[in-house]
């Protein structure tokens, strides 16, 4: 008995390993700081999310197509906002969905104290998606669902 | 170009600037105007029906949203705790039940009788109040003030500090303002963003 769920274990943890899409990871703002900080040569495209968000599971397939491009000049970040308990559900919601793009849970509970350092517009809902140009300091943030052509607006307003 | 056709469409991009421009909203210290809308018990309920008590805790909410949720036991406790002090809570939720199905007037009804809610849980089906208001979140407080016979806005913003777990927050916003009326002192926190759902407004 002992051997099989021995076997029934390893084969549980195996499998799981090679059909995980991904495993996010959870952050802290001082970490999303970072990367909104980071230079780079790439255009950062980073969309703020939660599984229970109707509009942006919607809108999540037009960032998913964005990063399956693999467009050398554009870099895509989830920032994922469900409560922090609830990390196994958005693994198994990524999975689901087969979303590639790097996924990041922001476990960040007193919101008032970082949205203004994301933008001072930001009213405190979501979807929201920051485009920054690291390179000309140039950022656009917005507060709505996105359309495809609405985004690739977005990245050609922050590019020269 | 004729010099005609030239000043309409100057006139019309002038009101295409004018109309994309922010719709305005109540900031602190604005008087606020009346509103009635339908209570779940079927009856109608105004603003100026208060005018007895020391202010009110409006609070845009609604059935579904997480955040919402999540502060349910919290709003209850407001107008538990405050409502016997003057300061009862008014509920309003502007969520467009064609977007939001869950949040329709019998849904309304349902929390409402479950959750044993001893305020007014108000359907704003033309979300005229929710646009005059400026509230874009649920759940989105108002803390209004009774001066002479007037409602001022004293605070607007969350609840407190902790979306998840009242009791780890450390920051009690609407407490704090509420407090501070009760006693005549001013508010330290007049405005906070308002973590939540966005308002699901009727689509154009």
């Amino acid at each position: 008995m002992r051997m099989i769920r021995c076997v029934f274990t390893f084969l549980v943890l195996f499998g799981a390993q090679l059909c995980a899409a991904q495993e996010v990871r959870i952050i802290k703002f001082q970490e999303l700081e970072k990367i909104i900080h980071t230079e780079s040569s790439q255009i950062q495209v980073i969309n703020f999310w939660a599984t229970w968000c109707g509009p942006c599971v919607k809108e999540l397939p037009v960032f998913e197509k964005l990063n399956s491009q693999g467009r050398s000049d554009v870099k895509v970040t989830l920032i994922n906002l469900d409560f922090a308990d609830q990390l196994k559900k958005v693994n198994t919601f990524l999975e689901r969905k087969n979303v590639k793009s790097e996924t990041l849970l922001l476990d960040e509970i007193d919101y008032n104290s970082w949205i203004d350092k994301v933008d001072e517009s930001w009213g405190g809902a979501i979807p929201a998606t920051l485009v920054i140009n690291s390179r000309t300091g140039q950022r656009k943030f917005v507060e709505k669902e996105l359309t495809e052509a609405e985004l690739e607006n977005l990245i050609a307003d922050v590019y020269n | 170009m004729d010099m005609k056709a030239f000043n309409f469409l100057t006139i019309a991009l002038v009101a295409l600037v004018l109309t994309a421009g922010k719709a305005p909203k109540y900031e602190v210290g604005d008087a606020v105007a009346d509103f009635k809308l339908k209570n779940v018990d079927g009856k109608n309920v105004s603003l100026s029906d208060y005018k007895t008590s020391k202010g009110v805790i409006v609070i845009f909410d609604c059935n579904t949203c997480p955040y919402s949720k999540a502060y349910n036991e919290r709003i209850i406790g407001l107008n538990k705790k405050y409502a016997s002090q003057g300061f009862p809570v008014i509920a309003i939720n502007a969520n467009d039940p064609g977007v939001s199905p869950g949040d329709s007037f019998e849904e309304m009804v349902a929390v409402a009788k479950s959750k044993k809610y001893e305020f007014p849980y108000l359907v704003d089906q033309s979300q005229a109040v929710a646009k005059a208001f400026g509230a874009s979140n649920t759940p989105h407080v108002f803390v209004l003030k009774l001066v002479d016979s007037t409602f001022k806005v004293a605070y607007i913003g969350a609840i407190d500090n902790n979306t998840r777990d009242g009791a780890s927050a450390d920051k009690k916003y609407v407490e704090e303002a509420v407090d501070a009326l009760l006693t005549g002192k001013p508010v330290s926190t007049e405005k906070t963003k308002a973590i939540g759902c966005g308002i699901k407004w009727k689509n154009a």
